[in-house]
């Protein structure tokens, strides 16, 4: 039982056919689109197309991959067994945390330290001396305070993260006796509650305020993190859930069963009415209140009433695929139970959260130059690739069923 | 229709006992009447043979009616019965009715499944329902077998008795009091399901 699951040729063919498109897209766009053109607002929208892609698709990714991290973290401390079964593809996700989590701090810090006003105009610092909202943010978006704590942030991520695996792994070689798997529980809930503080003070709160929302520098709202959050949680549950139906569909994860799948399902279907509860406050507050600093935001992307803005359709694409798409396809137990259907949605969900963070940094940085070309479609590839590459290597240097951990029975006979 | 109908009841004190009680029974071709559970027993409804439940698709009903009424109203008042300008928004003004919406919704099911619910289990204020064993709100697990003209009350009893059953006694009921009354279907028992 406890042998190692042997990645299929076609898997990596895969692997290695995204990474290789995704790089065809980055070395075309760094050619054609001079990267470190002059970054003033408007002035270069190529290179700013290239740093806005970049932005976009290394936050999404890094941001879905670590949520995998949360989930194991919040069904180690509510005592939850019923993951056992597929943990290690839970953890596998999660282990692409490190890599992604560099390359995002390379972007981010090139975006930074390369001035580049045109993604955060809060750079720009003859800008901010004339500007009383951003001279009054300045304590917070500066470029000194946002590498550290940015760095700090996925370090974190990473080594909370790292010791939540191995300590999963420690598992592998050892019958745990009651007492052990007790005191294998406690030291999981300590290390699952750090990981938690760490995650809400960031991914909850600040991160999504520094990376993303500080795009449209002086605009704020304060559901904004809690809607990234929102976002890339749903995100990860359906990525661990498509890695699931792929095991399954290999004849591994043998106690996987579709009591299983219909949590997952139903996951991806809270979270997505969760989503949109945020979405929709965010929305209808400021569209009450119509404060003209507030509704800049939505103007920027759906325009009044006299003009239509140049988001209006992905705006309510995004709607349609994030709400009315789960709402009605997930609501019947058939659905949630027929791993076809979840496998669709899974990949339904991805995309349309990809879109979702697509509306989050481009009106604010290429306004109405925003395109959607190979180059846009081509990026993602890349960090699909990479987060295959990772996960593939550890589901296939670990056993892919943590056959010690104290709750497998309890996920073995699961019943919803 | 309601009748007055026999039945076995036999009272079992353990989950473990109960299911494969609950199979046998069906095995030797008695129908049972019910399970009376002191708390919702995971699987049990599928050891027994019941169908799905359609309570959730008749909630989808009232939700889609109460979606429609509050949206439907709303629209009516503020576009053509009453159109007021409130903080020069549009008089259509949609995202302010979502919430209202919502609430109504929920409530359209909320009620609409209670009231179904009591109408499916034959529940309403004033009627008395047949207790077959009062601890079976306490910690026994209580299993009604009808009985036809046909059938040999001794035969069941004992055949609950060896099942595991603690207490065993015949009792008589009216087993419905509304017109139309639910009968739960039953597949006939198979081998393959278990």
């Amino acid at each position: 039982m406890n042998q190692h699951f042997i990645l299929p040729g076609s898997y990596k063919k895969w692997t290695i056919g995204l990474i290789v498109a995704g790089l065809v897209a980055l070395l075309y766009g760094f050619i054609m689109y001079h990267p470190f053109a002059h970054a003033g607002h408007g002035e270069n929208v190529n290179s700013t197309r290239f740093w806005a892609v970049l932005l976009q698709n290394s936050v999404y990714f890094l941001l879905i991959v670590n949520a995998a991290m949360f989930f194991l973290c919040a069904t180690t401390m509510a005592m939850g067994g019923w993951q056992a079964s597929f943990k290690r593809v839970t953890e596998a996700v999660s282990s692409a945390v490190p890599l992604l989590g560099v390359l995002t701090l390379c972007i981010i810090m090139a975006i930074v330290w390369g001035g580049r006003t045109d993604i955060y105009h809060w750079l720009d610092k003859s800008a901010v001396a004339h500007d009383k909202i951003l001279s009054g943010k300045s304590g917070f978006l500066n470029p000194v305070f946002f590498s550290i704590f940015s760095v700090i942030t996925v370090v974190l991520w990473w080594l909370l993260g790292k010791k939540m695996r191995s300590l999963s792994l420690e598992t592998d070689n050892k019958q745990l006796s009651f007492e052990e798997g007790k005191k294998w529980i406690w030291d999981n809930t300590v290390w699952a509650s750090l990981f938690m503080v760490v995650f809400t003070l960031s991914v909850a709160s600040t991160i999504p305020w520094l990376w993303l929302m500080s795009i449209d520098s002086h605009w704020y709202s304060t559901m904004y993190s809690w809607y990234t959050f929102a976002s890339s949680f749903v995100a990860g549950i359906a990525l661990i859930t498509l890695f699931v139906i792929y095991l399954k569909n290999r004849g591994q994860l043998e106690y996987v069963t579709e009591e299983h799948l219909h949590d997952l399902g139903k996951f991806m279907f809270a979270f997505s009415i969760f989503w949109t509860y945020l979405w929709f406050s965010q929305y209808m507050l400021i569209w009450y209140s119509n404060q003209p600093e507030e509704t800049k935001y939505f103007v920027e992307r759906i325009g009044t009433a006299e003009k239509a803005g140049p988001f209006k359709g992905i705006f309510f694409f995004n709607l349609i695929i994030n709400f009315i798409a789960p709402l009605l396809i997930l609501m019947k137990k058939g659905t949630k139970r027929n791993w076809t259907t979840i496998a669709f949605m899974a990949v339904l969900i991805i995309f349309g959260h990809w879109i979702d963070f697509y509306q989050m940094v481009m009106p604010g940085t290429l306004h109405d130059k925003a395109e959607m070309m190979p180059f846009e479609f081509g990026i993602p590839l890349l960090f699909i690739g990479l987060i295959m590459w990772t996960v593939g290597k550890y589901l296939s240097s670990h056993p892919l069923v943590a056959m010690n951990h104290p709750f497998l029975k309890e996920s073995i006979i699961h019943h919803t | 229709m309601a009748g007055i109908k026999k039945f076995v009841v036999g009272a079992f004190d353990d989950e473990a006992v109960l299911f494969p009680a609950v199979k046998n029974v069906r095995k030797a071709g008695y129908k049972i009447h019910d399970v009376y559970t002191p708390f919702p027993v995971h699987g049990l409804d599928h050891a027994m043979g019941l169908r799905e439940t359609s309570l959730h698709t008749a909630g989808f009903v009232y939700a889609c009616a109460g979606l429609t009424t509050a949206l439907g109203f709303m629209s009516w008042v503020f576009t053509k019965d009453w159109p007021m300008n409130i903080g020069g928004k549009p008089h259509f003004a949609l995202p302010a009715w979502i919430p209202i919406a919502f609430e109504l919704t929920v409530l359209f099911s909320a009620v609409g499944m209670v009231l179904t619910f009591c109408y499916l289990c034959q529940l309403a204020p004033f009627v008395k329902k047949h207790h077959f064993h009062p601890r079976a709100t306490d910690d026994l697990f209580v299993m009604a077998i009808e009985c036809t003209d046909k059938t040999n009350e001794s035969e069941v009893t004992n055949f609950l008795q060896f099942a595991g059953a603690k207490e065993v006694n015949v009792q008589v009921a009216e087993s419905g009091w509304w017109i139309g009354r639910y009968d739960k279907e039953q597949v006939l028992y198979r081998e393959e399901e278990f």
